[in-house]
């Protein structure tokens, strides 16, 4: 199979890059540095600033303050179509009254190649992208996740330094999603370009990304790898926005030799030391480290207010003294009955103390 | 790429200013002409060659800020300083330019402060031309780069031109043109202070006499122009509101023939309707003759007047308010009225509970719209009035009439103006609240509820024999052409074509186009054809830049360039001529005259459209393009342009067809050598001669549907696989 060459992902980096619209600071001055090769991902609710942030990378909307370098050079000033960047937009944008060739073809024309050049690559683009043979169609004679692949390609055929993708996968159904992205990263291991990617889907954040940035009310929240992203939140936002995860107060009473002793209604813990200062705490637990069981256990008490059959597992909902608990439980024939009394043991590997 | 380049534009600058001739020249420019350095005659000379020849000193600073920029346009050094040399150089050129065209007109100094600081000045100058154009233009893109280059428009130096561009002519072709006309209201007349004569003007008994009220005497104008205006919205608005109930609603099976109605106001000349009318009901109408006949009963002259031209608007703006109607009717969402039928109610309450309260905002600017029609309308009133005086034709007659009163018709273009502006106002603030028209982008799934019965029955008996009446009333105006002297010769004869078209072969082969009407014919295609392009590109340009960009002053410039619409035709064209008939821009009599009014007149339809069709395009298609390196210019060329081609069509028919159609604006206008088709028709009906006017009437029809049809052809349409995209042609006001 012929595929693109190789290119060489350059380095973003953003110094104090923010963006105000009149009165309104849409992005907050931020720092942020984005390693070349590899895939990025800026995840965050919706109006958090994430798609702004991307579209200052592009060009597309200036920085109104901060400044902005691809490559090491100082793009902040340059229009879009200098910065050696291209972008994959959320409703692909293919031109409808071009052929997919055409459109593949569209910027290096615009770059000044000649038509018959451009075509060529635009052949080896589509190739790359598993659609040889489709140029002469309309984009609207293909499939979602076939146009999502020209888009794919139509910015890929520029060799950019910094490949951005807005949303991509929000239009295809749950099925494709899956494996588009697995496409996506694929693609971008093979050919070794920067990626920086925006989400809303923190699934698909976690399956796809070198590092994630996880955005909230125009600034950043918190930015590591997935698992430092789950397994590490440094908020209450970050766990709960990184999966399921229950809320609830505590208080830590001392740090000694790497480990925090905590104190969560009854039960008394020995957690990673994180640098909480000893007083009230914030503590997350995930569903999957809450441990039920029926008789005889020594945890905390708590009642079943709702048990939910799901297949693979069983969701409950509990009511204990520290407040309302969510849990995800593997055992699928003896299940606890609303209610029911259980004991409730936590796996120190899933509760998190958060800074208040 | 030197051609967008700001060197390229200075120099365009300065070749206007040293090179060709400054001013217009009387019997137009001649190859040898061009060179206007060393002329005999000042006259014809450059602006430096009248500077330094003939001691011209006020071009000295047009010179000097011509030469202040070329340090900012040529392409070397850091933006920000050739910012400052074109910002400077280029605004302070415009500034010369405006102030020595305005100080300085036919009989020298035009204000006295002047003369009194210069001494008298024994010299006058004439209109800009070539040259002075020249110099204007490359000044002005010098200050939209300098802007540009200072980070504005996210330095964009297109979308900065195109700005510079749209709000240059504005002021130039609508806003001086209205101030100018509107100070005319403060000139003295006869012995009378400024003040007295507009006092005396305002408060004219003629305008707001409210004699009629108990008497049967005439009321003032104002009063006669908002009374049949508010008649004809509400008769247009309800008759309109029963075509688009029959045509949405029911299964008719004449639905599409109806819809065809809509296409008529487009591609009717102003006067056949109330030729229509007067061959009917007017004193040797048919049915006077048959009333006399049957029962000796003179009905005399009850068609002039009120009665006459109410009802000529109605049929001639009734097809407007039902194409806005449609719309509206379809807009609705079938589910609503689904929702309230499984909730229990009936068909009739679903009507008057639902859809009608739903429909509100939409028939009010149905009104609104027809009430502007009706205020700006002057081919039905200056037929059909009589001595029924409404704003419109009592302009034209202080302007044209044995008084050439033009403080007064400066205050009834005034009032006229207020009105329109308020209805204008109160129309953008009714639609502004979004109608409660469901545009979810989701399909709407449903069929919509058919029409309780007595609604149908209703719709049905009011437009029925309204549609009837209007084939008729259409009909016997085509009639009238065939026939030699309406209602006392009905021999059929084709001689009113001969009179108007006539074709001879000369002794030598050549043909001679000897008919009466050809030369005001092939006029007015020609200027129309002209302007037609102009104004789709400029509103379409126009409404790339308001829908697709994001600047400081954005709404002022979208606010100004509707406002345009809601001037009416009379007020422009006594603006248009009390302003150029004088130097700086002296084109009275010139087809540019002409030009310039289609073009500014028409330019919100070509706006509307283009902002309708654009907001229908995905704003990441432009994005997309430059991203992949397209600029601003071949991004719009490559993609928004080939996807705009339904708003082009609808642009350029709509242009070309309303240039030809058009009358309030032109009359004023138009001169010997460019004499217009409906001005040609509206002196042959002042001078009784019906036949003739209406045989011109006909084949502008004719001509008008050929038109379109070529257009769309020429056009095409855009090539998106299975979608179709048809084209549709918005409501527009006439006048």
């Amino acid at each position: 199979m012929t595929d693109l060459p190789r290119l060489t992902g350059a380095e973003v980096r953003l110094q104090g890059v923010g963006k105000r619209y009149g009165q309104v600071q849409a992005v907050k001055p931020l720092d942020l540095v984005i390693e070349g090769g590899t895939l990025v991902t800026l995840l965050g609710p919706s109006g958090c600033g994430k798609t702004t942030l991307l579209r200052m990378i592009a060009g597309l909307e200036q920085a109104t303050e901060g400044r902005l370098f691809i490559g090491g050079r100082d793009v902040t000033l340059l229009p879009a179509g200098e910065r050696n960047v291209s972008m994959v937009f959320q409703s692909y944008a293919l031109f409808p009254h071009m052929s997919v060739l055409d459109n593949v073809a569209y910027g290096l024309i615009s770059s000044g190649m000649r038509k018959r050049d451009a075509h060529a690559r635009a052949e080896v683009a589509l190739e790359t992208v598993g659609l040889k043979g489709f140029g002469a169609r309309l984009p609207s004679e293909m499939s979602g996740g076939q146009q999502q692949r020209v888009a794919v390609a139509r910015a890929l055929v520029l060799e950019p330094q910094v490949l951005l993708f807005d949303e991509p996968l929000s239009n295809l159904d749950a099925r494709l999603r899956r494996s588009m992205r697995e496409e996506i990263r694929a693609l971008q291991q093979r050919l070794g370009v920067t990626v920086v990617y925006v989400t809303h889907d923190q699934a698909e954040a976690l399956a796809v990304s070198d590092k994630i940035v996880v955005m909230r009310n125009a600034e950043i929240a918190q930015a590591g790898t997935p698992a430092e992203l789950y397994t590490q939140p440094q908020s209450v936002f970050v766990a709960t926005f990184m999966g399921e995860a229950n809320h609830v107060r505590g208080r830590v009473l001392g740090t000694a030799g790497g480990r925090a002793d905590v104190m969560l209604g009854e039960m008394r813990m020995a957690l990673p030391d994180r640098g909480i200062a000893p007083g009230e705490a914030d503590i997350v637990i995930r569903p999957e480290a809450v441990r039920l069981r029926r008789e005889g256990g020594t945890g905390l008490s708590a009642t079943v207010s709702r048990a939910t059959y799901m297949g693979s597992h069983t969701e409950y909902h509990l009511t204990s003294a520290v407040g309302e608990l969510f849990a995800v439980s593997p055992d699928r024939l003896q299940r606890a009955r609303p209610g029911e009394t259980v004991s409730v043991d936590l796996d120190p590997e899933g509760v998190i103390v958060v800074r208040p | 790429m030197f051609l967008g380049s700001s060197l390229f534009f200075w120099l365009l600058a300065a070749l206007g200013a040293a090179i060709l001739p400054w001013h217009m020249q009387q019997d137009g420019v001649t190859v040898a002409g061009l060179v206007a350095l060393g002329q005999e005659d000042p006259e014809a000379s450059s602006a430096l060659w009248q500077a330094m020849a003939f001691g011209r000193f006020w071009f000295w600073p047009v010179v000097a800020a011509i030469a202040l920029a070329l340090p900012g346009a040529l392409p070397a050094g850091s933006a920000a300083r050739r910012a400052v040399f074109l910002l400077w150089g280029g605004g302070l050129g415009l500034l010369a330019i405006v102030l020595q065209g305005m100080a300085i007109g036919v009989q020298g100094w035009s204000w006295p402060w002047l003369a009194a600081l210069f001494g008298e000045l024994d010299d006058r100058q004439f209109g800009i031309g070539l040259g002075g154009s020249l110099a204007f233009l490359g000044c002005l893109v010098m200050v939209t780069d300098g802007l540009a280059m200072r980070g504005l428009f996210k330095g964009d130096r297109f979308v900065s031109g195109a700005v510079g561009l749209l709000v240059a002519s504005i002021a130039l072709f609508t806003a001086w043109p209205v101030l100018t006309m509107l100070g005319q209201m403060f000139t003295p007349r006869g012995d009378l202070g400024i003040g007295a004569s507009l006092v005396e003007r305002v408060a004219d008994s003629k305008i707001w006499g409210l004699a009629c009220v108990g008497s049967n005497v005439n009321c003032g104008v104002f009063w006669n122009t908002l009374l049949l205006a508010t008649c004809t919205a509400t008769a247009a608005t309800c008759l309109g509101l029963c075509f688009a109930l029959i045509v949405t609603r029911t299964q008719f099976p004449a639905r599409r023939a109806m819809r065809l109605l809509t296409v008529l106001p487009i591609i009717t000349p102003p006067f056949v309707i109330g030729l229509g009318l007067i061959l009917i009901f007017g004193r040797s109408g048919v049915v006077n003759q048959i009333v006399a006949a049957t029962t000796g009963v003179e009905l005399g002259r009850w068609i002039y007047g009120f009665n006459g031209v109410l009802l000529a608007q109605v049929f001639s703006f009734t097809p407007t308010a039902f194409l806005v109607l449609i719309g509206v009717v379809e807009g609705i969402s079938p589910a609503m009225e689904e929702a309230s039928q499984t909730l229990r109610a009936s068909r009739m309450r679903t009507f008057r509970a639902v859809t009608l309260p739903l429909m509100v905002p939409g028939l009010a600017n149905a009104w609104l719209v027809v009430f502007v029609e009706s205020l700006a309308d002057f081919g039905n009133p200056i037929v059909l009035g009589g001595s029924y005086g409404v704003l419109s034709t009592e302009i034209f007659f202080a302007v044209v009439g044995a008084q050439q009163d033009f403080g007064r018709a400066a205050v009834l273009a005034g009032i006229m103006l207020v009105v329109g502006l308020c209805a204008f106002l109160l129309q953008r603030a009714v639609v502004g609240r979004r109608s409660y028209v469901s545009v979810t982008g989701k399909g709407d799934v449903g069929l919509p509820t058919p029409l309780p019965p007595p609604v149908r029955v209703v719709a049905f008996a009011v437009a029925i024999p309204w549609a009837i009446l209007t084939i008729v009333v259409y009909t016997m105006a085509l009639a009238g052409a065939f026939v030699r002297v309406w209602g006392r010769d009905w021999t059929p004869t084709l001689s009113h074509f001969q009179r108007a078209f006539a074709i001879e072969w000369a002794a030598d082969g050549r043909m001679l186009f000897s008919g009466g009407a050809w030369h005001s014919l092939f006029t007015t295609i020609q200027l129309a054809a002209i302007a037609a392009p102009i104004t789709a590109s400029i509103g379409l340009l126009a409404a790339w830049v308001l829908t697709r960009q994001r600047f400081a002053g954005r709404t002022a410039l979208e606010f100004s360039l509707m406002l345009t619409f809601a001037v009416p035709g009379t007020v422009i064209g006594v603006a248009y001529i009390l302003t150029y008939n004088i130097p700086p821009l002296e084109i009275t009599g010139t087809a540019m005259i002409l030009i310039a009014c289609f073009v500014f007149r028409n330019l919100p339809v070509g706006v509307r459209s283009g902002v309708a069709a654009m907001s229908q395009l995905d704003k990441s298609l432009d994005e997309a393009a430059i991203t992949l390196r397209a600029s601003t210019f071949r991004a719009l060329r490559t993609v928004v342009l080939p996807l705009l081609k339904p708003a082009i069509v609808t642009a350029l028919v709509y242009s070309f067809v309303r240039a030809m159609t058009t009358v309030s604006a032109v009359i004023f206008l138009v001169s010997a050598e460019y004499e217009m088709a409906t001005v040609f028709i509206i002196n042959r009906v002042i001078n009784g001669d019906y036949g003739l006017a209406i045989a011109y009437c006909a084949v502008l029809i004719v001509l008008m549907m050929a038109a379109i049809g070529l257009i769309n052809l020429a056009v095409g349409s855009r090539r998106l696989g299975r979608r179709a995209a048809p084209a549709a042609l918005p409501a527009g006001g006439r006048a």
